[in-house]
């Protein structure tokens, strides 16, 4: 190396400075590495003669989000006091589960089987990440009364690649406490948004820490979960056919959009709601303080014993009732060496048994329209509410659903944002950002 | 320091043949060689680390970020200029840049300074000084992920105490929205910042600051000098190399900021504090796409890269003047 006078010469300077810097920015490259590898597709469709797959005593691997993390425990623990199969469920953060599973996906390293939130299934499916499933899913006696619009979002040209995991859908859950208090009607809850505005103001004029309702206002998908519904009330889509295009600048989204702008203009809202990321966003309403909110049915069973709550659908501006119906769906990944194995378990997820006395004994919506009354459900006339909504149900279709309505940096918060905290007049621009980025 | 460092061992090898000169007609040859083979020896896992870990990445890196290259699918053929151009023409892309160079601006003055001061105030060997030592340098033993995840439940409005507190103390009517506006969640980051790694820089100046010997301030001390005087006079310039290497370790850390503003603001409010290396994120995880997250982060590389050898250049011209 350099000359044996003059070790400071310029050359030897900039070479060490650079080793140096490349070293530091090599953090860097633990971002943008990734794997290679492509996917070829389909697991092939299995045959119909084993129709429960194979239970030999293998183990499972399995992959969901924290979000729905006490349904599939429940299920997963259920499965394996009864299967020689053994299930080993991994709880993976919900931020980070789209980019887990891509990754994964890269390097061939999926697990048997993943279940994942039913709107990023599309972009799944088209990318070949799960076993084609359709022969196994249409020869279930009850293949017609799984959850449809979960379906749908598993079908891809034809093949069907999901079975619905665990349904969570969007409901108003009013507080009959603070309603009784404010004088209304603890037996009727809103059936209009105007209704809804008026019972949240009149709750709202209690004062105090007590407040109309709640939302999660920096938050993608709590917008997507909660107004859309709103909006499908009426009649009304919010995307196209192929999710490739948005209006959610109609007049009918405009005049869901003022309802809340107005009650963040008169402060009917519970502090934080501009903050709030999602993270914490249904942890206000079991506190008892609020009066009316949108919520995901999951969380009904989560809600202290002594909170009065009822459960009512979403209304539209003028009537009519709709809810999402997300969850998460669950296949069996394409790259899995025990295919009938897995699907032992997922057979056996969405049988009478498991949903009976899994799914519907821990107050969660069963993920088959003709088991929506039962005896858990029968018990508590909150959950037939919520079953009976499934079939009013939305799952909207999108490949770019993640990075158009989930990303907190993404075109449709911008919307929500503008129409909400702002002055509303820059939704028909921000519209166009949404359509251009689910085209994207 | 860094420059010293290899010039020492650089005469540390001249030195070693000359001390023994008689050996060295007779084994010239085979010890030249075996000596050659030892030091490749010695070399040899190190160069390899360097070579499976950095420089293979950063080539994979560079071929990808010339391609179209979704997370889930893999490599799908050249993209080259459009990796780039998609990137650049991002309505996040400027916006992005400013405000990292904002924050970092913002955050190397107020860190380095503050750092000063506490080094300055702990630099003695009185009681309790190591007890103050201790105590600033603490939070930079925690993890900065950890670190935000513990301010953004401080900084909660719903959820967190100090908002409370402030409401008890009746400082505040309303609950107080520390990450709600974009310069509040800015000011919130760069407090979060500065406390988590005040200590850690007042650790590199305190060292800088005990080289300097004793002798100097007294014998100023004994010519008159005023303590402004013997601060500028002799504390700053022989600070100057521990002054130096904290800065560029600061501004190079704040251009790669990310777990701070991704735990605390994920961007917001209202895309106002996106970092550059949070839109790299973006990109490959939210956006599932390599190859544009492959060609931000060589953007990123070369800024660094300019941007560092200016820096390295302009201590030296100081110096040397």
């Amino acid at each position: 190396m350099g000359s044996p006078t003059g070790s400071h010469g310029p050359v030897r300077r900039l070479v060490t400075t650079a080793v140096a810097l490349l070293a530091t920015a090599g953090l860097l490259t633990a971002c943008g590495s990734g794997e290679d590898g492509k996917d070829d597709g389909g697991g092939g469709g299995g045959s119909a003669a084993n129709a429960n797959g194979v239970d030999d005593g293998s183990t499972l691997t399995m992959w969901t989000r924290a979000a729905t993390r006490p349904q599939s425990e429940a299920l997963v623990k259920a499965y394996n006091d009864s299967h020689k199969n053994k299930v080993e469920l991994t709880v993976i953060p919900t931020d980070d589960y789209q980019a887990k599973v891509g990754a994964a996906a890269g390097s061939r390293d999926l697990p048997d089987l993943f279940a994942s939130d039913v709107v990023f299934v599309p972009n799944y499916t088209s990318s070949g990440l799960f076993a084609d499933l359709t022969d196994r899913i249409d020869g279930l006696p009850f293949a017609d009364k799984l959850a449809q619009s979960h379906i749908k979002a598993g079908t891809y040209e034809g093949k069907k690649y999901v079975v619905p995991h665990t349904l969570d859908l969007s409901v108003l859950f009013y507080n009959k406490d603070l309603y009784r208090k404010a004088e209304l009607d603890p037996e009727k809850p809103p059936t209009t948004l105007a209704e809804w505005d008026r019972q949240a103001r009149a709750v709202d004029a209690l004062g105090g820490d007590v407040n109309g309702t709640f939302f999660g206002g920096n938050c993608g998908g709590c917008g997507v979960f909660t107004w859309w519904p709103s909006i499908w009330a009426a009649g009304e889509d919010v995307l196209n056919k192929d999710g490739t295009a948005a209006t959610l600048d109609s007049p009918t989204a405009r005049k869901v959009y003022d309802t809340y702008r107005r009650w963040v203009d008169d402060d009917i809202v519970a502090p934080g709601a501009r903050d709030e990321t999602g993270a914490t966003w249904t942890g206000v309403f079991p506190k008892g303080k609020v009066g009316v909110m949108p919520m995901p049915s999951t969380t009904l069973g989560l809600m202290p014993k002594d909170l009065d709550l009822g459960v009512a659908p979403i209304p539209g501006p003028d009537g009519g009732k709709a809810t999402f119906v997300g969850g998460d769906s669950i296949g069996i990944a394409a790259t899995s060496k025990k295919t009938d194995q897995a699907w032992n378990f997922l057979a056996w997820s969405v049988g009478d048994k498991a949903q009976v006395d899994v799914v519907a004994a821990h107050k969660d919506v069963v993920a088959r329209t003709d088991l929506a009354s039962n005896k858990y459900s029968d018990a508590d006339p909150r959950l037939v509410t919520i079953n009976q909504l499934v079939s009013d149900g939305h799952t909207p279709y999108a490949l770019k659903f993640g990075q158009t309505f989930n990303d907190p940096n993404g075109p449709w918060l911008t919307l929500m944002r503008d129409a909400v905290f702002g002055d509303g007049a820059n939704v028909k621009k921000d519209n166009e950002a949404v359509s251009a980025s689910l085209a994207d | 320091m860094q420059v010293k460092a290899p010039d020492r061992t650089a005469a540390a090898h001249r030195a070693g043949p000359e001390d023994r000169p008689a050996r060295r007609p007779r084994t010239t040859g085979p010890l030249w060689r075996s000596r050659t083979l030892q030091g490749i020896g010695y070399a040899a896992p190190t160069a390899v680390y360097v070579a499976v870990f950095f420089v293979l990445p950063l080539l994979l890196v560079g071929q990808m970020s010339l391609s179209d290259w979704p997370l889930i699918a893999g490599d799908q053929g050249r993209n080259a200029p459009e990796n780039f151009t998609d990137v650049t023409d991002s309505t996040l892309f400027w916006p992005a840049v400013r405000f990292t160079l904002l924050y970092t601006a913002i955050v190397t003055v107020v860190l380095l300074g503050l750092a000063l001061l506490l080094a300055l105030l702990v630099q003695e060997s009185r009681p309790g000084a190591g007890f103050f030592r201790t105590v600033y340098f603490l939070p930079g033993a925690l993890g900065l992920a950890s670190a935000s995840l513990l301010f953004w439940g401080l900084y909660s409005p719903t959820t967190g105490p100090l908002s409370r507190t402030l409401e008890k103390l009746g400082l505040v009517d309303d609950p107080v929205s520390f990450l709600g506006t974009p310069t509040s969640a800015l000011l919130s980051t760069v407090f979060l910042v500065v406390w988590k790694f005040a200590g850690f820089y007042m650790l590199i100046l305190l060292v800088g600051l005990q080289r300097v010997p004793h002798e100097l301030y007294e014998a100023a001390r004994m010519d008159g000098a005023s303590r402004g005087q013997i601060f500028r006079g002799i504390t700053l310039p022989l600070l100057r190399p521990s002054l130096a290497l904290s800065l560029l370790l600061c501004v190079t850390g704040s251009l790669l900021a990310f777990d701070q503003f991704f735990v605390l603001t994920k961007g917001g409010p209202d895309n106002s504090t996106v970092t550059v290396v949070q839109l790299i994120y973006r990109e490959a995880f939210q956006r599932l796409n390599l190859g544009t997250a492959a060609a931000l982060s060589i953007l990123v590389l070369a800024a660094l890269l300019l941007l560092n050898v200016l820096q390295f250049r302009g201590l030296h011209r100081a110096d040397e003047s």
